[in-house]
């Protein structure tokens, strides 16, 4: 009591105190190993500042990795949005029994943890050569899924198994948002003599608009950054930007270091672009959603 | 309409989702010709660095839970006392992990801890298995922090706090006694999630070359054929286990808080 009656003077900087474990935590193992790959990314062999290393990158392999991870996470963004909103509004609208959501939402949080290098095994004995769809489409309707041009080991392949943490992580997000969508609003939009079609163009979706694109840019990161999955598939060949990334980092494939940093800032800046949308559109979202 | 519909959009998930899992526990019982059997699970539960890594991550684990807890529930307490002011700035630290990809972090990880730096932590096997518990902690900092911010809305700490002073209690005294059990649901919860997440991590422990649980089943994949579906169950079964205790908690504690 008698200490906090002192004043403010040296009340202030005892009470930052408190934070400082915290803040040398995030310092040490978050902040200071992130700018020292982005500081990397600028700086030549001899440490000296340079452009170079955002020059090299623009090489064929380099640029098709990135290309095709941000068609890949848009693509999964995208499928896994769609169909995760289309089964979260099936079970907040669609006059489902109540007992399908608490299961659903449970699985959801399951399915969403439940990626990386299992999940990879669970789609080769699934939709390999061998596995239990290819084998069964083939003896029973004559149906050759590789002969069809399917290969789970390609983009397409790679697409299928992110939908399976894309989907049930939009579910996990969105069915919070289209519970408070009130119901009074779409009372008052029938009364006015909206259709069911007009309430969704009109009301409905304006509100969800940038919960859905901030939830987009969400997926769009989580996919971005996935290592583990994508190479438990394919191995270290298939050609985005954090197998590239992960084959540097163990064996110095690109046969510069300094490439390596460029490499993992400019991945950086897609996820950090990709996030900024979210939280900007997610604070604009929950204005209406109180 | 909307309800044929809605059904629509289920059964097609449910179909989706069911599928893999399914086919992976199909594929795991094929191993001897012919027959469905348990061999690749008994092949798995009989390669010693199958327990030898699962150990390995297993106390990894609990290392993350026990320091993810010691750095959040007094930062986020003291926050919520004295320094709201700072709430936005940690909370937006706390979300950086879902920003900036795990492999950028452990590559930072090896050029600013490695053998000639500082700080050689990636000299030693117990140097950089403290670093790779702190990058799990940065991995789970995001649902800790979270989970226990929003537990300590529900208590008043600021009461609670004086209340202790009054009675001659020390910071250390009010953590330990006082705060740290009223938000035990909310640490638990983040505990069974980081657990999930430690288990099934692959790209941290790869790079820093620790015998973790992730590496092992990459490494099973790339060389046999039927026993990496025995082991996509077992992860199942884990991740499926932290979840179903999480919601049980949660649940037990609504429970409770329905009776007082």
């Amino acid at each position: 009591m008698i200490r906090r009656s002192k004043g403010t003077m040296d009340r202030l900087p005892l009470d930052w105190l408190g934070l400082l474990p915290f803040a040398i935590f995030a310092l040490l193992f978050l902040i200071l190993p992130t700018l020292k790959i982005v500081l990397g990314a600028f700086q030549g062999p001899d440490g000296g500042l340079t452009l170079q290393n955002m020059i090299d990158l623009n090489t064929a392999s380099i640029r098709s990795a990135y290309w095709t991870s941000i068609k890949l996470s848009v693509i999964t963004a995208l499928l896994g949005g769609g169909i995760g909103f289309a089964m979260a509004a099936a079970v907040v609208f669609g006059g489902l029994p109540k007992r399908i959501r608490s299961p659903l939402l449970t699985f959801s949080g399951v399915a969403s943890n439940f990626a990386g290098v299992p999940l990879a095994f669970a789609f080769i004995a699934t939709l390999g050569p061998v596995g239990l769809v290819t084998i069964w489409l083939k003896t029973n309707f004559g149906i050759n899924l590789r002969m069809m041009g399917f290969n789970l080991l390609s983009f397409w392949g790679l697409v299928i198994t992110y939908l399976f943490f894309q989907i049930p992580l939009m579910i996990l997000i969105i069915t919070p948002a289209l519970d408070g969508l009130k119901r009074e609003w779409r009372e008052a939009a029938s009364v006015l003599g909206a259709t069911g079609a007009q309430y969704w163009r009109m009301v409905a979706l304006p509100i969800l608009f940038p919960s859905l694109l901030g939830t987009f840019a969400l997926l769009f990161a989580n996919a971005f950054g996935a290592v583990a999955t994508a190479f438990a598939l394919t191995g270290p060949q298939l050609n985005i930007v954090p197998i590239k990334l992960f084959a540097q980092i163990r064996g110095d494939v690109l046969g510069n270091p300094n490439l390596g940093y460029a490499l993992a800032f400019g991945m950086i800046l897609i996820t950090a672009a990709a996030n900024t949308v979210y939280i900007v559109l997610r604070i604009r979202s929950e204005r209406w959603l109180k | 309409m909307t309800r044929i519909f809605a059904w629509i959009a289920l059964i097609f998930g449910c179909v989706y989702f069911l599928l893999p899992l399914i086919g992976m526990a199909e594929f795991s019982l094929k191993m001897r010709r012919g027959v469905y059997s348990f061999d690749a699970y008994r092949k798995v539960f009989e390669d010693p660095t199958f327990w030898a890594t699962f150990g390995y991550s297993l106390t990894l684990a609990a290392a993350t839970i026990v320091v993810g807890v010691l750095l959040v529930v007094p930062t986020a307490y003291w926050v919520r006392l004295r320094l709201p002011k700072a709430r936005p700035y940690i909370e937006f630290i706390t979300l950086l992990p879902l920003v900036i990809p795990a492999i950028v972090v452990v590559f930072g990880y090896i050029r600013m801890f490695n053998t000639s730096s500082i700080l050689p932590l990636t000299g030693s096997a117990i140097g950089t298995d403290f670093l790779l518990t702190m990058g799990y902690t940065t991995l789970a900092l995001p649902y800790m922090y979270r989970s226990v911010d929003t537990g300590l809305r529900t208590i008043d700490v600021a009461t609670l706090t004086e209340a202790a002073q009054t009675l001659g209690a020390g910071w250390i005294t009010i953590m330990a006694r006082i705060i740290l059990p009223n938000v035990m649901i909310a640490v638990l919860s983040g505990a069974f999630l980081t657990l999930a997440i430690v288990m099934g991590e692959f790209t941290m422990a790869a790079l820093l070359n620790r015998p973790a649980f992730g590496p092992y089943m990459q490494l099973l994949g790339a060389n046999r054929a039927y026993e990496p579906p025995a082991l996509a169950v077992i992860a199942f079964a884990i991740t499926w286990g932290c979840m179903g205790l999480m919601q049980l908690v949660t649940r037990l504690a609504k429970h409770e808080r329905a009776k007082a």
